[in-house]
């Protein structure tokens, strides 16, 4: 989340590098390092019985556990499709003075969302706009908020393309107050709103991860916050079907991630039909026809086979 | 456990203190009278090495049992709201130490337990971090280096005031500079409230000093939080809403 200037080093862990738990006493060989993040770092590994793993390891217990805690609360919301699946907690001594807390999840393998879209084209961009109003509906239905939605938290795992989240250290109770957040994402930063966790929290960030798509490069907030956000949205061509829902999301019209995902839906349906009647358009027509059934095709492969 | 009101002393400094008493020596005696210390040092754009002069900035944290973090001005924001939060957690945690060891003997913490007890403290200590109420004392260095910073210091605190206010808890803020008019070590710049917002009218009056008493200006800190309770304590039944702490 944070670019802290002069951090005390995590553990150091190198390829090969054994880690015994404390209180399981389970086996992780190290492979190599994943990523890097406010707290702590997260390592691809191999368990006792040969299966690849991550492994998040930090200095900082408390937020570990907080962590843990709420990765827990998705396992017991028995969705399998949220967050990445929990497989073990444990401390890591390495020697008297230090001491690690770490977790191990399910290794998600994928592609970034703007790479995934940049490569397969902008067909796919309602796809996942409706995997993941359907995955925040539920994690919302069953009291939390994602909070730092973020393109560096999701990645696009493969056979059949799906949506995932990699990081749920943002996630929160819902009614309280955000617990990590990105300046981009977050509609405090840009004047629209608390940050409070209400689902209408999530919606903003969500048009801010499909804009991203679109602008690698993010922008700065000028005066007209509201103003500044709705042009970005009209000056991109593929976003354009979505126009009228995108502002709404960011101007916390949605009460809902249902009520979201039901006008994107709809929208979907519309531009197909339109398609067929408009024989003037042909091209167009045949684009959001394409539109339409990859995403329901990808869809529907996405409900069933998960 | 009784619910509480957190104190915290927030310095943003860019510089080292070159007036009066040590400054870590004045934080440890806040930590004393449980007031929490933190301290941001704000690093110009081409620095790219520790300097010398921030060092003290961690000394001061560690002394008073709080956060330090040096970090450059755009990324002001984050930190601030992230220091105060991480310190109330600590604080919290540090209660819930204390009474582990009065259950269950000398030496164990929250990190001698299994992490399945440990997931339900936890749970526990953030919502307390939730509920509590705060009090945070902004104490801004405004020596002639720190010119050019303020206008994002106050981005900053306003920020901060809206990530707290999200919160279930209370809260209040008030902002002192130093130095301060006429040799003064300290001086009040906003006082008292709940919200940060009215803040901006303020920050354009704010000028700028020589010097950096940043020791005595901790312990002009203290002293402000001591008055404001004694006040309270003449005002408690004017006053429903102030909870003891």
């Amino acid at each position: 989340m944070m670019h802290q200037t002069w951090k005390k080093p995590n553990p150091y862990l190198v390829p090969g590098m054994q880690i015994r738990g404390k209180w399981n006493q389970n086996v992780y060989i190290i492979k190599r390092k994943l990523g890097e993040g406010a707290i702590g770092a997260v390592y691809l590994c191999e368990t006792g019985r040969g299966r690849q793993a991550a492994l998040k390891i930090s200095d900082k217990g408390s937020s570990i556990t907080t962590e843990v805690n709420v990765l827990k609360a998705m396992k017991q919301a028995q969705e399998k499709n949220l967050g990445p699946y929990l497989l073990d907690v444990d401390d890591w001594v390495k020697n008297q003075n230090e001491r690690y807390s770490f977790y191990v999840m399910e290794y998600i393998q994928g592609e970034s969302l703007p790479n995934f879209i940049k490569q397969k084209g902008s067909a796919w961009v309602g796809v996942f706009m409706l995997q993941l109003l359907d995955d925040l509906d539920k994690l919302h239905q069953s009291g939390w908020v994602f909070g730092d939605l973020k393109t560096e938290n999701l990645l696009i795992a493969k056979s059949p393309a799906r949506i995932r989240w990699i990081d749920v250290g943002g996630t929160t109770k819902v009614g309280r107050a955000i617990k990590e957040y990105t300046e981009f994402y977050d509609r405090g930063y840009w004047g629209l709103g608390s940050r409070r966790a209400e689902a209408s929290y999530d919606l903003f960030s969500l048009v801010m991860v499909f804009l991203n798509i679109y602008y690698p490069k993010r922008f700065e907030k000028r005066k007209n916050t509201k103003q500044q956000l709705f042009r970005k949205i009209d000056a991109v061509r593929a976003l354009q079907p979505y126009n009228d829902c995108f502002k709404k999301a960011v101007t916390g019209k949605y009460q809902s991630s249902a009520q979201m995902r039901r006008e994107i839906s709809a929208v979907i349906y519309k531009a197909q039909k339109s398609g067929e009647h408009t024989k003037g358009e042909r091209i167009y027509a045949v684009e959001s026809v394409g539109i339409f059934l990859v995403a329901i095709i990808y869809y529907l492969a996405s409900v069933f086979l998960f | 456990m009784k619910k509480g009101t957190l104190k915290q002393i927030l310095l943003i400094t860019d510089g080292c203190s070159n007036k009066g008493e040590d400054p870590s020596a004045v934080a440890a005696l806040a930590q004393e009278q449980g007031i929490t210390v933190n301290v941001i040092g704000i690093l110009d754009d081409d620095q790219t090495e520790e300097p010398m002069g921030l060092r003290e900035v961690e000394d001061i944290a560690l002394s008073g049992g709080g956060i330090s973090q040096l970090v450059y001005k755009q990324l002001l924001s984050q930190t601030v709201q992230m220091v105060t939060k991480q310190a109330m957690t600590q604080t919290l945690q540090g209660v819930v130490n204390s009474e582990l060891k009065e259950i269950l003997g000398s030496d164990q913490t929250m990190e001698d337990l299994d992490p399945e007890k440990r997931g339900e403290i936890m749970e526990v200590v953030e919502d307390m971090g939730e509920t509590s109420d705060l009090e945070v004392l902004v104490l801004i260095d405004t020596s002639a280096s720190m010119q050019d910073k303020l206008p994002t210091v106050k981005e900053a605190l306003i920020d901060l005031s809206l990530s707290l206010n999200a919160r279930i808890g209370r809260n209040r803020f008030c902002i002192y500079q130093f130095p301060g008019k006429r040799n003064k070590d300290i001086q009040k710049v906003f006082d008292w409230s709940p919200k940060l917002d009215s803040v901006s009218t303020i920050f354009p009056k704010l000028t700028s000093g020589g010097i950096t008493p940043t020791g005595p200006a901790i312990k002009e800190a203290i002293y402000q939080f001591g008055k404001k309770n004694l006040l309270r304590r003449f005002r408690r039944n004017d006053a429903p809403d102030v909870e003891e702490a």
